[in-house]
């Protein structure tokens, strides 16, 4: 289990592929490895955006990304849990969260990947504050991301 | 224990757009026996109203807003979340 706040850039595919490689020779009984990788939009609520700064609770964060882990790995059968998220000025483009999952199954990885990501986009401490050509303002509110309306 | 003329307190804190809207981050508040996450705010903010869907923790663990303080403990205030 790793979770990690990076400060600086990075780059989502290195991270699987090195935890991947970590594996050794556990990667013989792991049959799944899902992962979702949320990025930087350049548009927003109808407006371009020119970058963002992502702020968080320092302490809380960490803690509570370790919790969300350490829960996913008890409820569901996983060998693996990466969880990476982005702090501080990012640009369209830019990673800004990671979440992988590795297990015997795909259901469970699966599973666990987007319960992950949906836990985390509803209770981590972090807060969006984007720039666009008219100033700034604080993202109020994500989008939610159990329910799709396909016909759009 | 602390030494003797120390002041008991609990420090208080603010994220994001409610930090900008209270116009701070960060305060020390005298302790009390028998505060709650509600009473500090006002304590500290007088009749600024607490905005609707605020979250609130305490030493780093989401909590309610009637849950009683100790001393030196850390309380936060923040809006909804907004990462991934």
């Amino acid at each position: 289990m790793s979770v990690r706040i990076c400060a600086e850039a990075f780059d989502p595919f290195a991270e699987i592929r090195a935890h991947q490689d970590a594996l050794g020779p556990r990667q013989r009984s792991i049959g799944a490895l899902a992962s979702f990788v949320g990025s930087m939009r350049d548009f927003n609520d109808g407006d371009a955006v020119e970058a963002m700064v992502l702020e968080h609770y320092p302490g809380m964060t960490d803690r509570h990304l370790e919790r969300l882990a350490a829960d996913a790995m008890a409820k569901w059968n996983l060998d693996e849990v990466l969880l990476v998220h982005r702090v501080g000025e990012v640009r369209p483009g830019d990673a800004i969260v990671l979440v992988a999952t590795w297990s015997a199954h795909r259901a469970h990885a699966f599973e666990s990947c987007r319960a992950l990501m949906e836990d985390l986009k509803s209770s981590a401490p972090f807060w969006k504050k984007e720039r666009t050509a008219d100033g700034t303002r604080w993202v109020e509110n994500n989008t939610p991301g159990n329910s799709v309306d396909f016909k759009k | 224990m602390r030494a003797a003329g120390c002041k008991m307190s609990i420090k208080v804190r603010f994220f994001a757009s409610l930090a900008e809207s209270v116009g701070r981050r960060e305060v020390e508040c005298p302790y009390a026996p028998g505060m709650t996450v509600e009473s500090v705010w006002r304590d500290v903010n007088g009749d600024k109203l607490m905005p609707v869907g605020a979250l609130v923790a305490i030493n780093h663990d989401y909590c309610t807003l009637d849950q009683v303080l100790n001393d030196n403990d850390e309380v936060a205030y923040f809006p909804p979340v907004t990462g991934g």
